[in-house]
């Protein structure tokens, strides 16, 4: 690596893994990923995935199997359940009315004519003295039958007109196939951007007034719409491996569509073609309603109603009882439709937004162990005598899930001086990024944080107590809401991993800065420009005046990150919590990041609570670092004991994982040796037992409690007396000595004029 | 440095610009293709449309007259020449049915189709951005999920109910049983309030659906995680960082909605005896009067167009990325 950071790589795939048959398993910190990559060989620590991490079944495999269960899987809901209870009732008359009410819906009573309901006539009768709820029930068959045929007519055409593109357009095919595809992508494109009802009128001229135009005008009018997602889907499938290997195979193109393409596509398809029927009865009742579809004497529901809504004023039931069964019938098939989709996954229109809401932090997720020791903040022989910037003790972090409460921070404490770096550094999952979030108060629903104590300037940031319900009463430390609000707008500062994702679209970056002074010191819209704009120069953003008038994406992703920095520094913060800042920057770019927090911190004494997988970076920027394992602290120590006087076994293995210049390449990279404790079923001793050389019976039965164990040091292990030296080895490769230098420099504040190089530590 | 000559800067590389051509090219496309089979539906049709419109007791003569004065004897590259001819110069034919110009007869018709679909788009608007604001704000903030959940359940079953019945039943309520509106008729200004409630309360409920997805789902994303961390009010949270960006979306939706909310005129008129294009469309569907019939297809279909117009370059503004990127 040219650039000295130390930086732990996203991928650790060892040079040359052939060499190494007893490669212990690599361990990024960050990325359980790679370990796919090399086969575990030793034994030791057996690679057991974790139930959360299990890899998706193979993309490829063509979903066939076990369609029938996940149909009838649709029963098991409540919606399933009334969709089917609809579906059978609109079949079952459809089929039987007719039989039975035949006569009674077409007797002629000239004495009975507009009655209103009464026992004999449940809902009334029309001008001739019919009976409407019998017409109702036995126009059921006729409602239903046209609209069934004129969706078979739509599916059909949409299925030709969705796959011709598909079995014409490919590279090999001769150039009037690619020519006619084109032109049929043109005109689905154009047709389905109008509205169903106006295709089914223009139609309607073409076919003629009457049932069967109605049939067909509909079924055309159903047709483009299908053929789009026909046209979607199966460009998707078409693109997908197996696919390719039947191509390569030199199965000819229909059969591929025939035998491969459609069955993949079949489920989503039925699902939209019941919905479509739904459709396609609300269109018909409309086209007879018009009198453009079933004519006199014949009847099916949208006739009925357009003879109702004549006779309205007298006789109001005869419309509404049509257009309740209109609703109802076409109810039990959109139902139908959705809860299908819902049971096999199919995305609709209706739930293919809503997965999206669904993202949930799965991998931060880790169990509670009850019955922790409390643990004690405050250092018990330097009581500080200062204010502490930020006081924290006993946090906890919770979500519900399905399978009861989990809690991936599990108590942690810490204090901190004015203008101190504290470094928090733990694997993916440890709980660090969750911990920066609590402490600002930024945990959302439903996961809720808890301290004993959480002081920010000496003010109580918990809100406990107003979401009990005394919101008014009183909002930590005499400050109200809205004053607690200003305090932590202008003096906490966040800073987040993904500079790409952490901008607003849509707004200018210096408006976003500027929103800012604006909202918490008033000033007014020119004012705090300018402070956005000299920010934005302090920060290093070349012409920062043009810069500032550009949307996000217009920012590279360091500038971002930077611009983000300086939304921080726009009032005075007194804390800046960086959680991984330089994560998804490239190496160089990370230098520059973190020279400008070094420097801000430097010029401004502002503390830093800098949250990062990577050991090295924290040692070069903060004073103390705070090393998690499973939601805990498991030790808190000065950066100048991190390389050679670290305590936990945790700690000294995580230090010795980190490759540098002289580290052999072709020696297998260091790791630790198997997985973080499963987040469903932490160990009831030390979490960290099963991976560490040094575990005895008690580490696997007690969990050891954070206790000081002097120099203003405090560590979580059982063994945390045993000298370095006496711990054995469990790495391939040595630390080299050499890299202490690194790390005590690196310790310091790095100079505002030096070459961004320095900062790597070569001096 | 480069063996690329460096081509001047011109126009066309701006990017709105080749947006703007590419937008207005596809409009030409479809108003050509919408024309063609405005034109062509009277020649597909079984029998003769003259013989159709003017009975089955027409005398031979007669129908062999009017032929020739419409032109259906010429060849039909020649008809459809004359065809676009006439279209250029607005003339759309003659009424076969009340031997009034079409074009007199949609333009004394249009603007209360238009006045409708508008303002029940505005009160679908108007309604569905608060609306699903409120659901999202309700379900974001726990203890309160059940109103979220009444009002997500109620917009599935109103937005199932297809406008003419909506119109049945708000006519049934509102002017038969309270005797509050007209029902049927353009008067007074409570002559509108059933037609566009009608035509509005279904795209209402499917918007303020849409507006809820698209927020609960703007509202995990990074940068607003970033707007709460700068502490700003819940209010600008969501007003000013939420709803622009969930908006996006529910534009899109909307336009559909639009198109779908002129065709539902066609039948709201009919109910409501509007005098619109919905009821001239019908009316001469029935009477096989095909010139107006062609000429009602065309304004609808340009209408339509014309609003995905509209909502492809709103997009574009709201979203200079997606434009940028498709030329």
């Amino acid at each position: 690596m040219a650039a000295p950071l130390g930086n732990v790589p996203d991928d650790l795939t060892p040079a040359s893994p052939d060499k190494s048959p007893d490669a212990s398993t690599p361990t990024s910190l960050n990325t359980p990923d790679p370990l796919d990559t090399v086969a575990p060989l030793d034994t030791v620590a057996p690679l057991n995935k974790p139930a959360l991490l299990n890899a998706p079944a193979s993309p490829d495999a063509p979903p066939r199997a076990r369609a029938g269960r996940r149909w009838t899987g649709a029963l098991h809901s409540p919606l399933g359940i009334t969709a089917a209870v609809l579906l059978l009732a609109v079949v079952v008359l459809a089929i039987v009315a007719p039989l039975i009410w035949q006569d009674r819906a077409d007797a002629v009573n000239s004495t009975a004519i507009l009655q209103g309901p009464s026992s004999a006539h449940l809902v009334g009768t029309d001008l001739l003295g019919r009976d409407i709820f019998a017409r109702v029930l036995v126009a059921t068959r006729l409602s239903v039958g046209l609209a069934l045929l004129a969706t078979a007519i739509g599916v059909t055409a949409g299925l030709l007109l969705g796959t011709a593109p598909v079995l014409l357009a490919s590279s090999t095919g001769h150039w009037i196939g690619r020519w006619v595809s084109r032109w049929i992508s043109a005109f689905i494109n154009i047709a389905v951007a109008f509205p169903s009802l106006l295709l089914a009128l223009f139609f309607a001229v073409i076919f003629g007034v009457g049932a069967r135009g109605a049939v067909l005008a509909i079924g055309f009018a159903t047709a483009p719409g299908f053929a789009r997602l026909t046209q979607t889907m199966a460009a998707g499938i078409s693109s997908r491996d197996f696919i390719a290997a039947a191509r390569v195979a030199g199965i000819g193109r229909l059969r591929i569509l025939v035998r491969h393409v459609l069955p993949n596509i079949a489920e989503p398809l039925v699902v939209s073609a019941t919905m479509a029927l739904g459709s396609a009865l609300l269109s018909f009742a409309s086209l007879s309603f018009l009198g453009l579809g079933v004519q006199a004497p014949s009847y099916d529901w949208g006739r009925l109603l357009g003879e109702g809504l004549a006779q309205i004023y007298v006789h109001p039931a005869g419309a509404l009882a049509a257009g309740v069964a209109v609703v109802l019938a076409a109810m039990a098939f959109n139902l139908s439709g959705e809860a299908v989709a819902r049971a096999i996954g199919v995305r609709t229109p209706h739930t293919s937004k809503q997965t999206r809401n669904k993202r949930t932090r799965t991998n931060e997720r880790t169990r509670t162990t009850p019955g922790l020791d409390r643990l004690p903040a405050e250092h018990p022989d330097t009581e500080d005598t200062n204010q502490p910037l930020l006081a924290v003790d006993n946090l906890r972090v919770a979500f519900p899930t399905a399978a009861g409460e989990v809690t991936p921070v599990r108590g942690v404490s810490l204090t901190m001086r004015p203008g101190e770096a504290i470094g928090i550094v733990g694997e993916s999952g440890s709980g660090k990024s969750l911990t920066a979030l609590a402490i600002a108060q930024l945990i959302e629903r439903p996961g809720h944080a808890q301290a004993d104590r959480l002081e920010f300037l000496g003010t109580d940031l918990r809100d406990d107590a107003r979401s009990r319900g005394g919101e008014q009463l009183r909002a930590g430390g005499g400050l109200s809401a809205s004053e607690r609000r200003r305090m932590l707008g202008t003096s906490l500062a966040m800073v987040f991993q993904d500079p790409m994702t952490s901008l607003n679209p849509t707004h200018r970056v210096g408006r976003q800065l500027a929103e800012v002074v604006r909202e918490h010191q008033r000033a007014d819209r020119r004012t705090a420009w300018r402070r956005a704009v000299d920010r934005l120069a302090a920060v290093r953003i070349p012409d920062a005046e043009r810069r500032a008038k550009q949307l996000p994406h217009e920012f590279s992703g360091g500038m971002r990150q930077r611009a983000m920095i300086g939304m921080g520094v726009m009032a005075n913060p007194k804390l800046i919590i960086a959680d991984e800042p330089t994560t998804a920057l490239d190496v160089t770019v990370q230098r520059q990041v973190l020279q400008l927090l070094a420097n801000i911190r430097a010029a401004e004494d502002v503390g830093l609570l800098f949250i990062s997988h990577d050991v090295t970076v924290v040692g070069q920027v903060c004073d103390r670092v705070l090393v998690m394992y499973a939601g805990r602290v498991v030790e808190d120590l000065p950066t100048g004991a991190l390389l050679h006087d670290a305590r936990h076994p945790y700690t000294r293995a995580l230090v010795a994982a980190v490759p540098d210049m002289t580290t052999d390449r072709d020696a297998p990279l260091a790791v630790i040796p198997g997985r973080p404790p499963d987040p469903h079923d932490l160990p009831a001793g030390c979490p960290y037992a099963t991976r560490c050389p040094l575990a005895t019976e008690q580490c696997r039965r007690e969990d050891p409690p954070l206790a000081w164990y002097g120099g203003g040091r405090r560590v979580a292990c059982w063994h945390a007396d045993l000298a370095p030296a006496a711990v054995p080895d469990n790495r391939a490769t040595a630390v080299p000595d050499n890299r202490t230098t690194e790390l005590d420099h690196g310790s310091t504040a790095v100079p505002d004029d030096e070459p961004a190089a320095s900062l790597g530590g070569e001096r | 440095m480069t063996l690329v000559a460096s081509r001047p800067v011109t126009l066309a590389d701006n990017p709105w610009v080749r947006f703007g051509l590419r937008r207005a090219a596809r409009l030409v496309v479809s108003v050509w293709v919408l024309v063609t089979a405005a034109f062509l539906m009277i020649h597909v049709l079984p029998g003769d449309p003259v013989r159709a419109a003017l009975g089955p007791t027409a005398p031979l003569a007669l129908i062999e007259q009017r032929r020739e004065a419409l032109g259906f004897n010429d060849p039909l590259w020649l008809q459809y020449l004359h065809y676009l001819g006439n279209l250029v110069t607005g003339d759309l034919g003659v009424s076969m049915t009340s031997g009034l110009p079409v074009s007199e007869v949609i333009s004394a018709r249009l603007g209360s189709t238009v006045e409708m679909a508008l303002l029940a788009f505005a009160v679908a608007v108007v309604v569905s951005v608060p609306l699903g604001t409120l659901m999202t704000v309700l379900a974001r903030h726990g203890g309160r999920r059940g109103g979220d959940w009444f009002l997500t359940s109620a917009g599935v079953v109103v937005a199932t109910i297809p406008e003419f019945l909506m119109a049945v039943g708000l006519v049934f309520v509102f002017s038969v049983q309270l005797g509050w509106f007209p029902v049927a008729g353009r008067s007074g200004p409570d002559s509108y309030v059933l037609p566009v409630l009608s035509l509005a309360i279904g795209p209402a409920f499917i918007l303020a659906r849409i507006v809820r997805v698209e927020l609960l789902a703007v509202m995990q994303t990074d940068y607003i995680r970033t707007a709460r961390a700068k502490r700003l009010r819940a209010t600008a949270v969501y007003l000013r960082h939420a709803l622009p960006n969930a908006l996006t979306a529910t534009l899109t939706i909307g336009g559909l909605l639009l198109g779908a909310l002129v065709a539902g005129t066609v039948l709201i008129e009919n109910i409501f005896a509007w005098p619109g294009l919905g009821g001239t469309i019908v009316q001469s569907i029935l009477a096989k009067d095909y010139p107006t019939v062609q000429g009602v297809v065309l304004v609808y279909g340009i209408g339509v167009l014309l609003i995905n117009l509209v909502v492809d370059l709103a997009l574009a503004l709201l979203d200079p990325r997606s434009a940028i990127r498709e030329s």
